[in-house]
């Protein structure tokens, strides 16, 4: 059967497009769903992890005698438990050095020694028993900083990459990357306004509700078993394996439900302690991060200094644009997101001049991770800033600036590939139609618009189905579902095999089951991994139909499947009445034994994404506290295959954007230490701060999927930042180039323009 | 780490007078059990006076609402006489966390744990509050601003217990507001918080005031000068003018990761003016 | 260290359990207990996804002592479902897609209860500041609003439909 790529946009679905009840459900509002933290082995041990309170020292010396002598504590492990097996650079050495500090403790919080005891207050006294002889190094916090001659050095081997010739002296820029086309400096020639602003964002954290957890369990003989919450077990058990030097084929890890990642469980932190504690004990070890832990010590996103330059013409035609991306991620090279800051920061623009120059820092904070969309929020930021003040120096409408200069079929992006079939200018037509765009604004509100854009990913899924002989079906992925995507598993498995919705049952296999899954990320799981379902159906159909076949005594490729049965493919192929999946399924120990589907690829043709998304802020001039009053996002998810978690993508994604624009920041003091790791001070939204969140769903199909699919899940943290910060100028007449818009900042601006007679930039 | 719930106040005293190592008293427990968790505190004895008589009622006498120490926010807010004489009171201490705090949560774990940035702490200053603290020398009763003494510390000597804060008799005319400043909408560590409690004559003219501020100092202060700036007029845009700019003098705040300097001492001014209007609407101004 | 014996009633019955002094409800709950369903989120009042009743009254487990729960009344999400019949709350949490993860789950449905017991007809914003002591970083709250508000409707109906028929019955007799 011909894999058919055609966009089947006028395809009538019978599953995919309804709202069917998720799989997972009953356990999850009945409390029994367990997740990280609710797994226990029999003779388990508390793990707990002791941190450097310093953002930069030397570690001289590690005693741990005294906690060894505790009664009650199984194992005590330090750097000298981790020995090298990735060959002493690389992202891998990095992970190493992040999971336990070798030499140096980059950042406070950055885990020194762990203990296993028999109960936790046992472990926490042995924590406190644990000497280490630290040498407090200079440190960095701010990227300006860290990027300035003469600032603290986290490497000394470090040596700007992609900049030729390379540099002599070491920094704190690992590289240099460049994107674009044209001739950026004519295009600015032939332009008659030019906006240029300098921008800064801080550092948000994912703030899944759920802190790492993970229960391991390890024998002498290096045979092991991990349980996990991750956005993707086989990393883990890929990467673990790594660090501790076994085969990646001992180790087994089953995966959890996971509380929430969005990019933040995308890598290991306690894993390979847990494991290597479990090692040493030779017991089961169970570590479960504090909130304070997850602030501290996992990966929150990038802070970014940038810098952005648009010229136009008289009529509102971009002639060039330019911008500089300089994005922290902590103390280690190639973590930083500044890459697809870059990529993507003009990429919903139709450009003839276009450049955008990233540098990658490092600095004395936690080694970053992905965070929903990694780097583009903060670009779009900038980049819709810019937009926005150019289109008020035009008099034109910032809508129809954009849909002027908006990217189509056809475009060149800013970052190379060429565009194909592409939602962006129906996104901009339908927030122009919207009745929100046209509905009045009280005193002191302001509306604001941005248009976002995401690349999503394909990737690598292996998925199997089986097929009991009652005829319903299981099939097992291995990707984490994070939010209800066995529900969409299960649909189109059912739409594939022309079968109801609930003969399905979808389930996260442990690591043993499949092969290799990539990292639930990049948008890629309903894309790919429904693919892989969907192409597994097909195969799992074409083996139906041979058993069809061999019991009429046909060619099997007389035999065609509808709306779940096999049928003679036309008047020639004989007179056989059709056979359900169930009579197959019932007849098969006897016709060639169990029925399985299979399917396993690396994945391409992920669609990109677009969003366009409109809200009004209201903002109290004598306080400076801003309010989201009314949200709408509309974004292209190609095709929708649950809706309801389509919709439930859209709004998340712009609430945590909302909350990054309004009062989401790592606030660090002078000593370099973290002031705000709690949800107390870590202001994440409330449900008090919101209003409800409209969305509407555009279907422009992908090409690269049978039914159409693109990834949902990113690209709505895009455009709010920016979306917010253009409320809140059009409500203040103040442009802001800081985010957060903390109430302080916001009223110091309102305060200053005040002084100056009116409109300004702060 | 002993944990004891002893019935009367007396005995809770002398558990805590004969205790050599750290005793901490638990009420609501919604800030006790955050710095346990945290290891921030590592008591030897923590005695629970959720069960001494009193502890959890709140009585309307003839000098006005004696409330026991361990009445929770819920239940504060349930109260509709206490509600319908002292709404501000009651506005600021519901405000404290959220409807899971609230049902622990008390006025005088509160006020004991001295935070300068405590919501309830303003409005009863406002309101003339007394502390009635039982103690091994006896009972003694304090005015409310007098028990903190600095961030964390207060005035209570070792051994002693609040055992219920006394809102005296409501004049007729009278009312009170609190508002504070949070980023977000809840859940948040006020910023700046202003309790104010007035009185007016039969014209609408204020009599008799009480302003304090939160957040702004190492204590919530009582603004005496706030005070005058209102008594005597009718809320005027020169009087409010004036109770915002005595409010800003009194402030003396810090930058820290909830604001800065600057802006609380703008703010101040501005919650002064909102929450007076309040609470003169509520004496039966207009 | 000794323990502390506590009697209490989880869910309507009675249980005993031996916990240290510095345990919180919490700890008790998952760790001695298997009750699982409350999640710690932030062990700092914060998040709201340890959410339990104590005597009635909406806390959160991390902010009580295990001690503390002596001759109490806890109720926590394992009890909500009556049999096989789920709370209406829970199924239309489900009909409205109103998790996402499914972490602050129990936490919502728990507090969502106590509101609704009180406030039988919340308007949309008393729910939400009725809510905002438990986090949810997936939905973005739409959802979760949205099928507080149509659970409350069920169940405002059936109310008014269980009283008609015992009218009815009254009359009848």
């Amino acid at each position: 059967m011909p894999l058919d790529n055609a966009p089947e946009g006028k395809r009538k679905f019978n599953v995919v497009g309804t709202r069917p009840l998720r799989p997972d459900g009953i356990d999850k509002v009945t409390g029994r769903a367990k997740f990280g933290a609710d797994a226990s082995a029999p003779g388990q041990l508390v793990g707990r992890i002791l941190r450097s309170p310093h953002a930069h020292a030397i570690i001289r010396k590690i005693d741990t005698s005294k906690a060894e002598k505790l009664p009650g504590v199984k194992a005590v492990i330090t750097r000298d438990d981790f020995p090298d097996h990735t060959g002493g650079s690389g992202g891998l050495y990095d992970t190493l050095c992040n999971v336990m500090a070798r030499e140096k403790a980059f950042y406070e919080g950055h885990a020194v020694a762990a203990v296993a005891a028999t109960s936790a207050s046992i472990a926490r006294q042995a924590l406190k028993l644990i000497k280490v002889d630290y040498e407090v190094l200079p440190h960095v916090t701010d990227v300006d900083e860290a990027m300035k001659p003469g600032a603290p050095l986290l490497h000394k081997d470090m040596f700007t990459d992609g900049v030729d010739p390379k540099p002599k002296k070491p920094s704190n820029i690992a590289r240099r990357f460049e994107f674009g086309h044209g001739d950026v400096e004519a295009g600015f020639k032939k332009a008659d306004i030019i906006v240029e602003r300098s921008f800064k964002t801080e550092a948000a954290h994912q703030g899944y509700i759920e802190p790492h957890a993970a229960l391991a369990s390890m024998g002498p003989d290096g045979s092991a078993e991990l349980w996990c919450c991750t956005q993707g077990h086989y990393m883990v058990r890929d990467v673990c394996s790594q660090l501790l030097g076994i085969d990646i084929a001992r180790l087994r890890v089953t995966q959890s439900e996971i509380g929430g990642g969005f990019g933040g469980k995308t890598t290991v932190f306690i894993e390979p302690v847990a494991l290597a504690l479990a090692r040493k004990a030779n017991r089961p070890v169970k570590v479960v991060m504090t909130r304070e832990e997850v602030f501290k010590a996992s990966g929150p996103t990038a802070s970014t200094s940038i810098d952005i330059k648009i010229g136009v013409t008289k009529d509102g035609l971009i002639t060039a644009a330019d911008g500089v991306f300089r994005y922290q991620g902590g103390p280690f090279q190639g973590c930083s997101p500044a890459e697809f800051g870059a990529m993507s920061a003009f990429a919903q623009f139709h450009l003839d001049n276009v450049r955008a120059v990233a540098y990658d820092v490092v600095c004395n904070r936690p080694k970053t991770i992905s965070y929903r969309a990694p780097g583009a929020p903060m670009a779009n930021f900038a980049v819709e800033s810019v937009i926005e003040e150019l289109a008020h120096k035009l008099g034109m409408e910032p809508i129809d600036f954009r849909i002027k200069n908006a990217a189509r079929e056809g475009t060149k992006s800013s970052y190379g590939p060429v565009y194909g079939p592409i939602g962006l200018g129906a996104t901009l037509e339908a927030a122009k139609n919207h009745p929100h765009f046209k509905a009045p604004l009280g005193p002191n509100q302001g509306r604001g618009m941005a248009a976002g854009f995401w690349f999503n990913f394909g990737g690598q899924s292996c998925v199997t189905l089986n097929i009991p002989v009652d005829g319903s079906i299981t099939v097992s992925v291995g990707s984490p579902d994070i939010g209800g995507s066995r529900a969409a598993m299960c649909m189109m498995v059912a739409e594939e095999m022309g079968i109801p919705y609930d003969h399905v049952r979808a389930i996260i296999a442990d690591t043993s089951a499949l092969g290799y899954n990539d990292v639930t990320d990049g948008s890629r799981t309903t894309f790919a991994t429904g693919m892989a379902c969907i192409l597994a159906a097909r195969d799992a159909i074409k083996k139906l139909c041979a058993r069809a076949a061999a019991t009429w005594g046909i060619p099997e490729d007389a035999v065609k499947w509808e709306n779940g049965y096999a049928k003679p493919a036309g008047p020639n192929a004989g007179d056989f009445a059709p056979l359900s999946l169930k009579e197959i399924a019932e007849a098969s120990p006897g016709t060639g034994g169990p029925i399985a589907g299979h399917h396993e690829f690396s994945a391409d043709g992920a669609g990109v994404s677009f969003a366009t998304h409109i809200c009004d802020v209201e903002v109290d001039p004598e306080t400076g506290r801003s309010s989201i009053v009314r949200y709408t996002v509309i974004q292209d998810a190609g095709k929708a295959v649950h809706p309801s978690y389509v919709e439930g993508q859209f709004q998340g994604g712009a609430v945590q954007g909302i909350g990054w624009a309004l009062n989401e920041e790592y606030i660090y003091g002078k000593d370099g230490r973290l002031q705000n790791a709690g949800f107390l001070d870590y202001r994440i939204p409330v449900c008090s701060d919101l209003p409800m969140i409209d969305t509407q769903i555009l279907e422009i199909p992908n090409p690269g999927h049978p039914y159409g699919v693109r990834g949902v899940g990113e690209t709505s943290i895009v455009p709010p930042l920016a979306a917010i910060a253009n409320a809140v100028a059009n409500a203040t007449g103040v442009r802001f180039t800081q985010i957060p818009l903390s109430p302080p900042r916001v009223l110091k601006g309102i305060e200053e323009a005040k002084k100056a007679g009116g409109r300004k930039a702060a | 780490m002993k944990y004891e719930r002893p019935t009367t106040l007396k005995a809770a005293a002398q558990m805590l007078a004969k205790e050599k190592g750290k005793a901490f008293i638990l009420a609501g427990g919604t800030d006790l059990l955050v710095r346990l968790r945290t290891g921030f505190i590592e008591p030897d004895l923590i005695v629970d006076i959720k069960d001494t008589a009193g502890a959890r009622s709140i009585q309307k006498t003839a000098s006005g609402f004696k409330i026991g120490a361990a009445v929770s926010g819920a239940e504060l807010g349930e109260n509709a006489a206490l509600k319908k004489a002292w709404p501000g009171v009651v506005e600021a201490a519901n405000l404290i966390g959220s409807k899971q705090v609230q049902g622990r949560c008390t006025m005088t774990g509160n006020l004991c744990n001295a935070s300068p940035a405590a919501d309830s702490v303003p409005a009863l200053v406002a309101a003339g509050a007394k502390a009635v603290v039982v103690g091994p020398k006896g009972k003694r009763t304090l005015a409310v601003e007098d028990v903190p003494a600095g961030p964390g510390r207060t005035s209570l000597k070792k051994g002693e217990i609040i055992e219920s804060l006394i809102l005296p008799k409501r004049a007729p005319k009278s009312g009170d507001a609190y508002l504070r400043f949070i980023p977000r909408t809840e859940m948040d560590i006020a910023v700046v918080g202003v309790g104010v409690n007035l009185t007016l004559d039969g014209k609408g003219i204020v009599t008799k005031a009480r302003v304090a501020l939160g957040a702004v100092a190492p204590t919530v202060v009582l603004v005496p000068a706030a005070a005058k700036a209102i008594i005597g007029t009718k809320l005027d845009k020169a009087a409010l003018d004036a109770l915002a700019a005595a409010c800003a003098a009194a402030c003396n705040p810090i930058d820290d990761k909830r604001g800065t300097r600057e802006f609380r001492i703008k703010v101040a001014g501005v919650l002064a003016r909102r929450a007076a209007r309040i609470a003169y609407k509520r004496a039966g101004g207009k | 260290m000794s323990g502390i014996t506590v009697n209490t009633k989880i869910n309507g019955d009675p249980v005993e359990f031996i916990c240290e002094a510095d345990e919180t409800l919490l700890d008790v709950l998952r760790n001695r207990l298997g009750l699982t369903g409350a999640k710690e989120g932030c062990s700092t009042g914060d998040c709201g996804a340890c959410s339990v009743t104590v005597d009635g009254r909406l806390t959160c487990s991390c902010l009580v002592l295990g001690a503390e729960a002596e001759g109490r009344d806890i109720g926590t999400i394992e009890g909500m479902a009556q049999g096989e019949h789920l709370h209406p709350l829970q199924s239309k949490f489900l009909e409205h897609a109103a998790l996402q993860c499914g972490i602050c789950t129990p936490g919502f449905l728990v507090a969502a209860k106590s509101l609704l017991d009180k406030n039988p007809d919340p308007t949309e914003t008393e729910i939400r500041f009725g809510l905002a002591g438990n986090l949810c970083r997936c939905t973005g709250y739409d959802k979760i609003v949205r099928a507080v508000q149509d659970a409350a409707k069920e169940m405002r109906s059936a109310k008014a439909k269980s009283a008609k028929t015992k009218t009815a019955a009254k009359k009848r007799a």
